[in-house]
């Protein structure tokens, strides 16, 4: 008696069988992908994304970072022009060049600060639900707590705790301000409770499924459950919150700069650009406070609709696809 | 009776937890802020202040004790409504946080209402018309303010209303610079307009994603299908039977995101110079002035833990399924 089961079981909904859209089963993977798809404004903001990836890493290859950092006092505060395509700053430094090396440390910031809070709302939102009992009781209050503070006034209050003034580092050849360290910790520790609270519900209903007992049975430690089956499961949930965390991350870093409490100059990021912007735009150097403007906000929103495309293709239950 | 018992015991337990998170908070701030700056560095460079001077005061602050007799001295005042004085101004810090409470209750209170009407309004059109014209102008707009810093677009107003207006001789917007009357009303409002728009314009989006997807997960419900099959028109099935389902969980985001508006709003109120609790939060913790800090860091998060669980009680009266676990 075989009974094919992979027509009753394969993940396609009954409209796409019905339309006969599907022809074999898909994977999940496949699946996620085809509902991704559809969602135009996700394939959009993928596609900005991707172009302006390939305008920071094609500039900084192109262009040697020293050009970032010439000051040509002669022609500060240029608009911009031929030479300056989007003019020079207080001290003639080019803006364009500025954007491009600013957005390398930006996106750098963005990218470390999101390992480190999906490291820590994986770990601690998981552990809370695996061990249940004491440990999930104060993990969870301290969760709550965090959650508790207005996010602003977390960052700041961390970032005076942690805020020294660090040296220069220097990292292959080139030389970094410290306090990209202290923005990536300052951003890292204040954003990874609303994952940790995800991923704890999540483990929470998982771990009662027999795969889990089956593990258990054959004599796996918890970690390896935890990392190999449970996490894998959450992965959906990761992966969004990471795209939309990396979002949260560049914003978060334009308004720590906006409190001076951001990366230290020479070293410029898309936030300190416009920071420092400021006090000239009421004298009239637009171009200074516009351009960098212009990048935080169009990578923001093309990182946004990314997301947004792949929380609806990671989550079917969602009905804007019916 | 059985229900009312879980009740009680459903309210004590999360009381108990309140209790505890709020001392996870006040001990977490009090570190933080205590270690990070030393609120002895004003008198460091002041003229005719001896080292014996500042010894006394030292003394006279208790900065002199350890650590944790510091916290269980600054907790146990608190616990009484004694916040302490600040050390830059020397007023009490609660004087001081209910002179800037009601302006920063202001501000935020209209900037909500406004939020929530104009949420109301996008997100019910974008769901009606799902995928037209309207619904990706809609979600677009929300999206860039979504994506925006609040001083981009704040001090983009700054610029066009009160500079640029004034330059080009149309009715100009105040920019908040001045030294104005709160309790004129006419002033009051003027200096509303921007501050109200900019917090409109960057949180009108999450709420208005938020209702346009709660609506159309409701509109995809057998019982809507039901509805629209007994004939009612697609007007009475939208307003009496969706939309009385999808607004529950709105509902219960604004319900959440309430307390937090008693910490104002930092940035905006900055950059507008509008004397609220957030401005008066940055001012301090610029200066390690840690009383004022830790004054408003408390009010602030009891706020939010204390009013989550009403929020939570009040959900299982809006609706019945919710059982109190």
């Amino acid at each position: 008696m075989a009974i094919n089961l992979d027509v009753v079981e394969s993940p396609v909904s009954a409209v796409e069988f019905v339309r006969g859209e599907s022809k074999a089963a898909l994977t999940p993977s496949q699946l996620v992908w085809r509902r991704f798809r559809r969602h135009r404004m996700a394939v959009f903001g993928g596609i900005g994304a991707v172009l302006l990836l390939i305008f920071i890493i094609g500039g900084s290859i192109i262009f040697p970072e020293s050009r970032a950092n010439e000051t040509d006092l002669v022609r500060r505060l240029a608009p911009p022009s031929s030479i300056h395509f989007f003019g020079t700053d207080s001290v003639g430094r080019d803006v364009f060049f500025r954007i491009i090396y600013g957005g390398q440390i930006s996106l750098f910031i963005g990218v470390l600060a999101v390992l480190m809070s999906i490291s820590l709302g994986t770990v601690i939102g998981g552990a809370a639900a695996y061990y249940g009992g004491w440990v999930d009781t104060i993990l969870m209050r301290f969760t709550e707590a965090m959650l508790a503070i207005p996010s602003l006034f977390l960052l700041i209050v961390l970032a005076k705790f942690i805020g020294r003034n660090i040296g220069q580092v220097t990292i292959m050849g080139r030389t970094f301000s410290g306090s990209i360290g202290i923005v990536i910790l300052v951003i890292g520790l204040t954003s990874w409770m609303y994952l940790a609270r995800i991923v704890r519900a999540n483990v929470l209903s998982l771990k009662e499924l027999d795969y889990i007992s089956a593990s258990k049975a054959l004599g796996s430690s918890d970690a390896r459950i935890f990392f190999s089956h449970l996490v894998p499961n959450t992965l959906g949930a990761i992966i969004v919150s990471a795209t939309l965390g990396l979002a949260g991350a560049i914003l978060t870093e334009a308004y720590v700069s906006f409190l001076g409490l951001g990366v230290q100059q020479p070293t410029s990021t898309w936030g300190n650009m416009m920071q420092q912007a400021q006090s000239f735009l009421i004298r009239g150097a637009w171009w200074m406070w516009v351009f960098p403007s212009l990048f935080i906000i169009f990578i923001i929103l093309c990182i946004n609709l990314l997301g947004d495309g792949l929380r609806d293709a990671f989550d079917p239950r969602s009905s804007r696809h019916l | 009776m059985e229900r009312f018992y879980t009740m009680w015991s459903y309210l004590v337990r999360r009381l108990l937890q309140a209790i505890f998170i709020l001392f996870i908070i006040t001990m977490l701030c009090f570190i933080l802020t205590r270690l990070s700056s030393d609120p002895m560095a004003q008198y460091a460079n002041k003229q005719g202040i001896t080292a014996a001077d500042r010894e006394a005061i030292r003394k006279k602050l208790g900065l002199d004790r350890p650590m944790p007799v510091q916290y269980v001295r600054w907790l146990g005042l608190a616990l009484q409504g004694d916040l302490g004085n600040s050390f830059f101004s020397k007023q009490p810090v609660l004087l001081m946080i209910k002179q800037r409470l009601p302006l920063t209750l202001i501000l935020m209170g209209t900037a909500e209402i406004v939020i929530i009407i104009v949420s109301l309004a996008l997100g019910l059109v974008a769901a009606i018309k799902q995928y037209s014209f309207t619904d990706n102008l809609i979600t677009s707009i929300s999206f860039i303010g979504f994506s925006m810093p609040i001083f981009f677009i704040a001090l983009g107003c700054i610029m066009l209303f009160a500079v640029k207006f004034k330059q080009w001789g149309l009715p100009y917007l105040p920019t908040g610079a001045d030294i104005w009357n709160p309790k004129d009303p006419v002033e009051l409002i003027r200096h509303l307009i921007l501050p109200v728009f900019c917090l409109v314009a960057i949180q009108t989006a999450g709420y208005s994603r938020f209702l346009r997807s709660s609506i159309l997960e409701v509109l995809g419900l057998d019982y809507v299908r039901t509805a629209r099959a007994k004939g009612l028109t697609e007007r009475v099935t939208l307003y009496k039977h969706a939309l009385r389902n999808a607004i529950l969980p709105f509902i219960t985001i604004i319900g959440l995101d309430i307390p937090f508006l008693l910490g104002g709003a930092l940035v905006t109120e900055s950059v507008f110079t509008w004397p609220g609790m957030g401005r008066l939060f940055w001012e301090y913790a610029q200066r390690g002035d840690y009383p004022v800090v830790l004054g408003v860091l408390l009010l602030t998060s009891s706020g939010v833990v204390f009013f989550t669980i009403i929020v939570d009680l009040l959900y299982t009266v809006v609706d019945p399924r919710i059982r109190l676990g």
